[in-house]
C-alpha cells in the first residue's frame, strides 16, 4: 500500500516510515506499473460483466412470472382509471334518475342502474379511485410507521424494545372490525382520512414485528459488526447496512396488506362506519345493494366483482414479489 | 516475523501495569497523540489485563432481573508485541471470539483493561476511540456474512475511507481500493462486482483488504480460515504472512486448528472456559506443554506418520465442557483433569511460571495455570 499514512495529520510520517516495512514502497512502484498496464481498468465492470444486485435479479424473475404480469396489468389498469376515470366512463357517478332505479343493463349502461337510479358502470369505475387511494396510503403509512418503530426497536433493543413489543401485543388484541365500529362511529368527517388513519393505527404492529425481526437478524451479521469495527456511526450502519438488507420482507407484507386494506375499507363502508356518501366507494355500493340481491343482483355483483379482482391482484403481486425477493427459492 | 521471545518475568494473574506509560486520560488530544505514536518492534503494543466479560442471564418480560451470568471471558491477561503473531486456541465456547470482540470494542468489557500503547481503550470514546479503531482492525470468520451483499467490492472497501475521510482524499479513493485489491491478490477490475460473484477464498481476501485499508497496526483474525477449504486456507495464511512482513502488522490469530496456529504464530495462548490455561512461544507450547489441557489438546492433533501414531499416547478427556454460566470452583479444568486433587477445587491456579521450573533454562519454564504443571511432550512421544 503506497504511503497510506501520508494522509494522516501531524508529524508521525517519518516515525511510521521508520517502523513501516520498506517492502511497502517497492510494492507501490510495482502496483503503479500494473495499473498503467490496464488502461481500461478503472470504471465499468471489466470483463466480469454487468454487476447484478438482488433487486435486478428480482426484477428479472418478476418479468418472467405470469402471476406478476397478470396482477401487474390489472393494477396498472386500476391506477390509470383511478387517475382518469373519465377515460372509460363518460357519465357522472352522482347524477341519478330515480325513475330508472334497479333497472338492468341496456345500451349505454352495460351494468344497469342501482337503487337510486345511478349508473352502476360509472360508479364502479369511479369507485376504483377510493379503493386505490385508501389501499396505497394505508399501506404506505403502515410500512413507514411500522418499519421505523420496529427497525429502531430491533436495532437498539433494550427497554424501549420491550415497551414496543408489549404495545404491539396490545394492538394485536384489538379485533379490527370491532375497533373500527367503535373508533370510526364517532367520526363525522366524510373524507378518506379517518379510515386511513384507523388502518395505520391497527396495521403498524404487524409490519413493526416483521421489521424488528428482520433488523435483528441482519444486525447480527458480521458485515454490520465490521462496519462498527471501522468506526461507522449508528445512522450509517442503519441506512447503509441494515436497511437495504432488512427491507424486503416489509415490502412484501405491505404489498399483500394493500389488498386486505382495500377489503377492509369495503367492510367498514358496508357496516356504515367507513366512507360515507357522496364518496363513491365499492363498499358503500355493496352495502346499498345488499337488501335487493334477489331481485336486482347486478347492483351487488359488479362492485363486488371489481373489489374481489382488485384485492386478488394486489395479493398475487405481493406473492410474486415475495418469491422474487427470497433467494432461497432461486 | 518477530523473533520468538521468552517471557522473562513472571506475569501473574494480577499484574501491575507499571511498565506502561499511562498518559493522562483526561485529554482526548493527548490520547490521540499517544495512539498515533510509533511502537518499536518487539515492544508491547497491546496489553490485556484481567479482561472480564459476563453476559447477564435475565428473566422477565418488561422488567428484567438478572438471574445469573455467562462468564464468557473471566479474567485473562496477555501482551501482544509489535510485529508478532499471537495465536489463541481453545475449543468452541471457551471465549476466544468474545476476546476478539472485546479487543475490537464491539462488546463492552465487564471489567479489566486493554492498553493500546498505554491507553486504556475500554474507556475511550469519540475521536480517540475512532483513532484506535483505525489502528486495530479485524478479519472475520465467515466470508459469507462479513461482506454486505448489497454493496459492491469497491463500496465495501471504500467505505473505510468514507468513515475516516482524512485517510484518503476523495479523488484517490477508487485508485486506493484497486491497489488494495491488487495487494490481496485480486484483479483490480473486480471493483464493481458484488460479493456473491466471488468464491469463499476471494471473499476472505476482500475482508482482508478491508481490514488493511486504514493501514492498521494490529489485525485481529477471528478464525479467518476455518470456513475455507484446506487448499484455500494455505493461500490465505500465506497471504497474511506476506502482508505481515510488508506492513509490519501484529496479529492476534484466533483458531481451533492447532497446526495452522503453530504455522503462523510466534507465541500461543491456550484458553479453556474463559481463562488462559497456558501461554508461551510456539515451541514452548507445542513441544513442552505443562498444562494438562494443552497436553490433551495436542494429543488429539492428527499425525501424518502412521508409525509414530501407533505408539503415541492419546489423552481422552472425559465429560463435556462445563457451562460457562456455572463454572467449577478453583481450577476450571479440574472436572475433566486426570491430575485433579482436593487443592484444585479450592485454589484458583494463577497463570505464572510454575515453581518447579522457576529459574530453569528449560522450555517448560513458561506461564501455565496449573498447580501440578509438569512437562509432557505428547506430539513426539512414541
Amino acid at each position: 500500500m503506497p504511503e497510506p499514512q501520508g494522509a494522516r495529520p501531524g508529524g508521525d510520517h517519518e516515525a511510521i516510515a521508520s517502523t513501516g516495512a520498506g517492502g511497502a514502497m517497492d510494492l507501490a512502484t510495482s502496483e503503479g506499473i500494473t495499473l498503467e498496464q490496464g488502461p481500461e481498468g478503472p470504471g465499468g465492470g471489466g470483463p466480469a460483466g454487468r454487476p447484478r444486485s438482488l433487486w435486478s435479479d428480482a426484477w428479472r424473475d418478476l418479468r418472467r412470472n405470469p402471476v406478476f404480469l397478470v396482477s401487474g396489468l390489472i393494477i396498472v389498469f386500476l391506477v390509470i382509471i383511478s387517475i382518469w376515470p373519465s377515460l372509460i366512463a363518460s357519465g357522472n357517478p352522482l347524477s341519478c334518475d330515480l325513475a330508472k332505479a334497479q333497472e338492468g343493463s341496456r345500451p349505454g349502461h352495460p351494468f344497469g342502474f342501482n337503487g337510486q337510479g345511478c349508473d352502476v358502470y360509472t360508479r364502479t369505475v369511479y369507485g376504483a379511485r377510493t379503493s386505490v387511494v385508501v389501499g396505497v396510503l394505508a399501506s404506505l403509512g403502515v410500512a413507514v410507521v411500522g418499519s421505523v418503530l420496529g427497525g429502531l426497536a430491533g436495532f437498539f433493543g433494550g427497554f424501549w424494545d420491550a415497551i414496543l413489543s408489549r404495545l404491539t401485543d396490545i394492538f394485536f388484541g384489538i379485533p379490527v372490525v370491532l375497533g373500527g365500529l367503535v373508533l370510526l362511529s364517532v367520526v363525522t368527517s366524510a373524507t378518506v382520512w379517518p379510515v386511513i388513519g384507523f388502518m395505520v393505527l391497527l396495521g403498524w404492529p404487524q409490519i413493526s414485528r416483521i421489521a424488528r425481526g428482520s433488523v435483528i437478524t441482519i444486525k447480527q451479521n458480521d458485515f454490520v459488526q465490521a462496519a462498527r469495527a471501522l468506526g461507522a456511526s449508528n445512522p450509517r450502519m442503519m441506512l447503509r447496512h441494515v436497511l437495504p438488507n432488512a427491507i424486503a420482507p416489509v415490502i412484501v407484507v405491505a404489498t399483500i396488506a394493500l389488498g386486505t386494506f382495500i377489503a377492509l375499507e369495503a367492510t367498514l363502508s358496508y357496516l356504515g362506519v367507513g366512507l360515507k356518501p357522496p364518496t363513491v366507494s365499492w363498499g358503500i355500493d355493496i352495502s346499498d345493494a345488499s337488501p335487493y340481491i334477489r331481485n336486482a343482483p347486478h347492483m351487488l355483483l359488479w362492485p363486488a366483482g371489481a373489489l374481489a379482482v382488485t384485492v386478488l391482484a394486489f395479493i398475487m403481486l405481493g406473492d410474486a414479489v415475495r418469491d422474487a425477493l427470497d433467494p432461497k427459492l432461486r | 516475523m518477530a523473533e520468538p521471545r521468552k517471557s522473562g518475568e513472571a506475569v501473574d494473574a494480577t499484574p501491575n501495569v507499571t511498565e506502561v506509560d499511562v498518559v493522562d486520560a483526561g485529554s482526548e488530544s493527548a490520547s490521540v497523540a499517544a495512539i498515533e505514536a510509533p511502537v518499536e518492534r518487539g515492544e508491547p503494543i497491546l496489553q490485556v489485563r484481567n479482561l472480564v466479560k459476563h453476559f447477564p442471564l435475565t428473566q422477565g418480560i418488561l422488567f428484567k432481573r438478572q438471574v445469573g451470568a455467562v462468564k464468557a471471558v473471566d479474567g485473562i491477561s496477555f501482551d501482544l508485541y509489535q510485529g508478532e503473531t499471537l495465536g489463541i486456541v481453545g475449543e468452541s465456547g471457551c471465549g476466544k471470539s468474545t476476546v476478539a470482540k472485546l479487543l475490537m470494542m464491539l462488546e463492552t468489557a465487564t471489567a479489566g483493561e486493554v492498553f493500546f500503547k498505554g491507553q486504556d481503550i475500554t474507556k475511550l470514546s469519540g475521536r480517540a476511540l475512532k483513532a484506535v479503531r483505525r489502528n486495530i482492525q479485524m478479519v472475520f470468520q465467515d466470508p459469507y456474512t462479513s461482506l454486505n451483499p448489497r454493496m459492491t467490492v469497491g463500496d465495501i472497501i471504500g467505505e473505510t475511507f468514507d468513515i475516516h475521510p482524512d485517510s484518503a482524499p476523495k479523488g484517490e479513493r477508487r485508485r486506493k481500493v484497486q491497489e488494495l485489491l491488487d495487494v490481496v491478490g485480486l484483479n483490480p477490475e473486480y471493483i464493481n462486482r458484488y460479493p456473491h460473484q466471488f468464491s469463499g477464498g476471494q471473499r476472505q481476501r476482500i475482508g482482508i483488504a478491508r481490514g488493511l485499508a486504514l493501514n492498521p497496526e494490529i489485525i485481529i483474525c477471528d478464525e479467518p480460515v476455518s470456513a475455507l477449504d484446506v487448499s484455500v486456507q494455505a493461500q490465505v495464511i500465506n497471504l497474511m504472512e506476506k502482508l505481515q512482513d510488508e506492513f509490519n502488522l501484529s496479529y492476534i490469530f484466533i483458531a481451533h486448528d492447532l497446526s495452522i496456529v503453530r504455522h503462523i504464530s510466534d507465541r500461543v495462548g491456550v484458553m479453556y472456559l474463559g481463562k488462559m490455561a497456558e501461554i508461551g512461544t510456539d515451541t514452548q507450547i507445542y513441544d513442552h506443554p505443562t498444562h494438562p489441557y494443552t497436553q490433551a489438546l495436542l494429543s488429539a492433533v492428527p499425525v501424518p506418520d502412521p508409525d509414530a501414531r501407533e505408539g503415541r499416547e492419546r489423552i481422552i478427556l472425559s465429560g463435556d465442557v462445563p457451562s460457562p454460566a456455572n463454572p467449577p470452583s478453583g481450577c476450571r479444568f479440574r472436572t475433566r483433569c486426570w491430575k485433579a486433587q482436593d487443592r484444585c477445587a479450592t485454589d484458583v491456579p494463577l497463570l505464572a511460571i510454575p515453581e518447579r521450573f522457576k529459574g530453569s533454562d528449560s522450555q517448560a519454564a513458561h506461564e501455565s495455570a496449573c498447580h501440578f504443571a509438569e512437562e509432557k511432550d505428547v506430539v513426539h512421544a512414541a
